[in-house]
This record gives structure tokens, sequence and C-alpha cells, in this order.
């Protein structure tokens, strides 16, 4: 990690250093976050992508220090927020991080969305906790919050149960729950996955408009490398547990230098392919993260990898400025077209 | 296949599924008596053809009746009105021995590979349960079609004795496929096929399906949501809104020219791999939400959401699915025929 330290400093906003965290299960070990480290600054969108498995959400939720433990632990690494580590804090302390500085969204507004409250109760409980208001201020911030994510007469729907909000009104009434006590950090978890294009459409202008007004800084995780292109200004590539690939959005997607950053952009059709076009397909599956492979995680569907591959770990390497790639090949690797 | 032929008056291409006004409802019942008080119009008046070894595409938002569509059309729901010609045969008018014997020829992939196998199953078992239900093969025989259909969709033939929890999403999803081979069937309805994949994985089960149809002269319903993926894989494509088709085309002129507002809306809307394009892209940005399809609009069903909304006229009057140019349907009242 030489070339990472050396440009790291205490300013950043926040600092995420071999981050690692692994499941004592049954069946053995998973081995889900293993040793991540990047930087983010006021007002970024970080966009993180990756398959089912590789570790995205895992990753968030050990930040958010909100993994089951056990089986779960994080066994190494610093989450610094504004220069303090989270994961030294007590339970105590850290209570008074989450929603307040470091907030979170998540993929299923159904399940994150307690169905025996309503939905202003949820809201208003978080702005009393952390901000000590009133139930009548709450409720005039509560109103004031749905506004702004546009469900119209708010103050009435505040007293609705989340069965009474369609599916998009209830990721806004997330999002609203989410900002509402002005966090530097909202991490967004796969927030449109479950949402039809439309709707989609409508949050991701939702999420700019706010971002534009509000000033936050946002971690966007999907798989959804569209959602990314459109949203993020940086963007993490993960990989059985690994980060990957890291740098400027329009960087990667120009001149990825991973071969499963650029496998997976070539395997995503194109508008101007002709018919009968074969799409492009990394062979194999993603690993399982039951013992951890010698070696490059990616190395046996790699159709670069060479014998160092299989035994000895690539680590971050700049290949431009800003630009990371753990990668032995990377000089060879090149954009599928 | 003798049968009787209906309404052949194309000269083009052979078609291979013709279907007329298809309904289905679903009623709804309320208290003890279990009184009929309405119907969700799941599939409301649709009506296209297939021809013979081509992709249809059948895109929309959830709940907006594609999936209930392609169920109907292989009747595992009876349509509530209309009719599904297969091959020149009313599909509703068959019966018993007939309507089996009309089913080898129609068959179906599902959106979960999880849910769609039965666990208790071996491999074996769930790619030789069509083969035995219709009485095709002896034992030995069903093992000797058994590996070969597992040849062809790329999985090892000695796994046949595993059961599906062994296996991951896009295996599953070739056993499925496999099944859907047994019989040797001319219409494969793909019912999501691919949505519940990893991306890595997506193009791999893709190219298959594109490999079988051109090896066995496959014809595919492809329903899916996934617009990029349905412009790869179909040759035309159907855009359904609130139980009712919008629009049908060419996928060419669908992608470059979508006349029908939903339609625009829909394609503005799906982000694009490409940070250069998203930056100055325009989103249509649609407001609310889908209506509920047990109480649908007034008039076009799409008013409550239209951008180019006319009072007077949307909202009272439901526009008809007509040809605006050749080979290009559409239903909206500001489309005319050109």
């Amino acid at each position: 990690m030489s070339a990472y330290e050396a440009q790291s400093s205490s300013e950043h906003l926040l600092e995420v250093k071999n981050l690692t965290t692994r499941f004592y299960t049954e069946d053995g070990v998973v081995y889900a976050v293993n040793g991540i480290s990047y930087t983010m600054d006021e007002g970024d969108t970080l966009g993180v992508v990756g398959e089912s498995g590789c570790g995205k959400s895992v990753h968030a939720l050990s930040m958010m220090r909100l993994i089951p433990i056990p089986p779960g632990k994080i066994e190494a690494g610093e989450v610094l927020l504004r220069g303090r580590d989270l994961l030294k804090l007590s339970e105590e302390e850290m209570r008074h991080v989450r929603g307040a500085q470091l907030a979170m969204i998540f993929q299923d507004p159904m399940t994150s969305l307690n169905p025996v409250l309503t939905v202003g109760f949820q809201i208003m409980e978080a702005l009393k906790l952390h901000q000590g208001m009133s139930d009548h201020e709450a409720r005039a911030r509560a109103t004031e919050l749905l506004e702004m994510v546009g469900i119209p007469e708010a103050s009435l729907r505040l007293d609705d149960y989340p069965h009474q909000f369609s599916g998009g009104m209830r990721q806004r009434a997330m999002i609203a729950m989410g900002l509402s006590c002005n966090p530097m950090i909202l991490i967004a978890d796969e927030p449109t996955t479950a949402l039809d294009v439309t709707i989609q459409a409508q949050i991701m202008d939702l999420v700019k408009r706010l971002r534009d007004k509000l000033g936050m800084a946002i971690i966007w995780i999907t798989h959804d490398l569209g959602v990314v292109a459109g949203l993020a200004q940086r963007v993490n590539v993960m990989y059985a547990g690994s980060l990957i690939e890291t740098g400027p959005v329009k960087e990667i997607y120009g001149n990825p230098h991973h071969p499963y950053t650029a496998g997976l952009l070539g395997s995503l059709p194109r508008p101007d392919d002709p018919p009968g076009t074969k799409l492009f397909s990394i062979k194999g599956e993603p690993p399982d993260l039951l013992g951890l492979p010698k070696g490059c995680p990616f190395a046996p569907r790699c159709t670069y990898a060479v014998e160092r591959c299989f035994h000895e770990a690539p680590t971050l390497e700049p290949t431009e400025p800003g630009h990371l790639v753990a990668c032995w090949e990377k000089e060879r690797v090149e954009k599928i077209q | 296949m003798t049968a009787p032929t209906v309404a052949t008056q194309t000269e083009e291409p052979e078609v291979i599924l013709r279907v007329r006004n298809l309904k289905k409802y679903f009623p709804i019942r309320r208290g003890v008596f279990q009184r009929h008080v309405g119907d969700v119009k799941a599939v409301d008046d649709v009506s296209f053809d297939v021809y013979k070894g081509e992709t249809l595409g059948l895109v929309g938002e959830s709940g907006c009746g594609k999936t209930t569509t392609g169920r109907t059309i292989i009747r595992l729901y009876d349509p509530t009105a209309g009719s599904v010609y297969f091959q020149g045969r009313d599909m509703a008018e068959l019966k018993g021995k007939e309507l089996r014997a009309m089913r080898r020829k129609m068959q179906m992939i599902f959106q979960d590979p999880y849910a769609s196998l039965n666990p208790r199953m071996s491999v074996l078992g769930i790619v030789g349960e069509p083969l035995e239900i219709h009485h095709i093969a002896n034992r030995s025989e069903r093992k000797e079609r058994v590996a070969e259909l597992l040849k062809l969709v790329g999985l090892n033939p000695a796994f046949m004795n595993r059961y599906p929890h062994e296996f991951s999403g896009g295996q599953r999803q070739r056993i499925g496929l496999a099944r859907a081979l047994a019989l040797n069937p001319d219409l494969i309805i793909c019912d999501e096929p691919i949505s519940a994949l990893d991306v890595s994985i997506q193009a791999q089960v893709v190219n298959l399906l594109e490999e079988l149809q051109e090896q066995l002269g496959l014809t595919y319903i492809f329903i899916a949501h996934d617009l990029s993926m349905v412009r790869h894989i179909s040759k035309r494509v159907a855009v359904m809104y609130l139980g009712k088709i919008v629009e049908l085309t060419d996928r060419d002129t669908l992608y470059t020219n979508p006349l029908h507002p939903y339609t625009q809306a829909l394609l503005s809307a799906v982000p694009v791999p490409d940070p250069f394009i998203e930056e100055t892209r325009k989103r249509i940005i649609l407001k609310g939400d889908l209506p509920s399809p047990a109480n649908p609009p007034s008039g076009c069903n799409f008013h409550t959401r239209c951008p180019v909304f006319q009072k007077g006229l949307c909202d009272v009057q439901d526009p008809e699915f007509i040809e605006v140019e050749p080979g290009h349907f559409c239903a909206c009242h500001l489309v005319k025929p050109q």
C-alpha cells in the first residue's frame, strides 16, 4: 500500500485503511472484505460497483459498525471520519455517529421501514434522539423533509404507515430519513435496484438535486454500471472482497486497466451493436468466499493471468494520477470494443 | 401438422403465434360470500404476431402485465377473453390430449432460478420429467437424452445426479433451459431469464440463448425490463403499460424513433454505462407512480403521467392500437398514421 499512504493526509473527509471483515460460520471462515483502502473528500460522490457477494455491502456495514458480531468480526483496519477512527469508538459513541454524521439507506425500503410505526414517527425518532427536538419541532422538520423529497401533501402523509406508500415513495421516505440530521456522508446501498426504471430516474434526479443543494458526500453501492456513470465522479470496483480498481469514472470507463473491469464493461450490450453480435462474456463464476484464494482472486477467470497471478496477490498501484489498479498485468489490459 | 389454418393472409415470414384481443382479468373478491367486487386487469386487450425464428421482446415495468401475457399464452392461466393461435390452431379451444400435445411445442423458462427448480429432485429428474410426463422415452433413453441436453446448455452431464442447491444461479438457469428444450419446442417464452443473475453471468446466458436459437431454429418471446439487453437480443419489441401494448415495432425503429410518449420516457430513463453520454443526456422524468391495474385511469391509461396529455381527449377516449407506418404499431391519440 505504499503508493496509497504517500498521497493520504489527514485532510480527507473519510479515509478507509486496510478494512478487513470476516464471518466465522459453521462452514468455515468467509473472507468478505479483504483489506480495502480509499479516501473521500467533501462533496464527492463515490460509486461502489461489483457483483453480489463481492463485499460491497459488507464494507459499508462495517463502516457503520452494523455487522452482526458474532459471526462477523472486523479483523483489522481503520475508518477515519474527519480523522476520528470509528472502529475504536464505544457503542454509545457510535450511536451518535450513525444517522447524524454517517447515514445509510438500504435496497428494500419495505423491510427497512418498521411496518407497525407511521412513516412520520420513524423520521421524527432520529430528529428527537440526535438533535434533541421537541415533538412539535420534529414534526415540522419531518414535514419539510418529506416535501423536500417530493412527497405531495407531506403533512398528511406523515401519519401513513409504510404499506400505504408505493415503492418509490418508500425510498423517498428513506432518503428523507437518511438526510434528516444533515449527515456528512450518505451511504446508499442499492437504493434503486428494487425500483422500476422510470421510478429509478425520479430517485436519481432527486438525489442529484439534493446533493447539489446540501453538499453531502455520497457512497452509492450498486451493480448497475449505468447508474454509476450518471451519478458518481469516482468509482471503486470490488471483486471477491478486494478493491481491484479505483479512479475517476470517466477514466475507468474509458480506460479500464483491470481485466475484470474491462470484462464487465465489455459484457454490456451496446446500442450500436449490429444484430447477431455476440456479447463478450467473462468465463466462469465469481469465487466462493469461504477460504481466500492465494494470489489474485480473479486469476482463475482471467484471460491475462500469468503464473505469478496464482500465488502472489497484486496490490493497488497507480497507472494514472488518481487511478489505481490491482493487477500484475495491467499494462497489457485493453478495453473491449 | 395438417391443422386448419386461420386467416393467413400474410405473404411475409410465417406467423407462429397470433395473439388477438387477449384479456386476463383476476377477480377481486370480498366478504364472507366472496362477492365479486372488481377485476385486476392484468392483460387488457393485447394483440400481436410472432414470426417463426424471431425474438420478440416484451418490455415494461413491474405490474404492466408482461409476465401474465406470457403465462396466458402458454395457458398457465386461462384467458378471460381473446384468442391465441399457435401454429394456426386456437389454443383456447384445445382440451385434454390435444392441449398436451400442443404444449410440447411451447415451453417457458422462469425468472427465479432458485424457485423454479424443485429442490428435492435431481437434475436428471428435473430435466427428464417432461419426457416422462409425455411418455417419450424409457429410463435409459431418458438418461441419454438428459445427458445430451445438459451438454447442449453447457453443463457437464456428470452433474445429472446432483441437486439444484449444488449449482450457482447461472447454472440453474441453464438447467431450466435444458428442461424447456427436452421436448424439442418451437417457441420458448423466456420470462426475465437473466434479471436474477450477476452482470458477468448475464452475457453468458444471453449468448447461450442466441446460439441455441440459431442451432435449433427456436422462436423466443423474451420478457424483460432491462431495455438494453432486450435491444440486443430482440428482432422486434413490444412495450407494455398497465395491461396494454402501447408500441410495437422492430428494435432499431423503436430505439431510434420511439413514437409513444411512454416509450420515449422509458428509454430516456435507462442509464447508459458511459459517463460522457450521461453528462449531457436529457431525461424525461415521469411524474407519479404506476396506477393500479384494479382501477385503471379513464381513457388512455397513461394520461395520468403523460407529459403531452391533452385534456378532453386523452382522459376520455381510449386510443386505438394502429399501424402508423408499415410494421410500426402505436396506441396514442397524438401519433397519426403517416
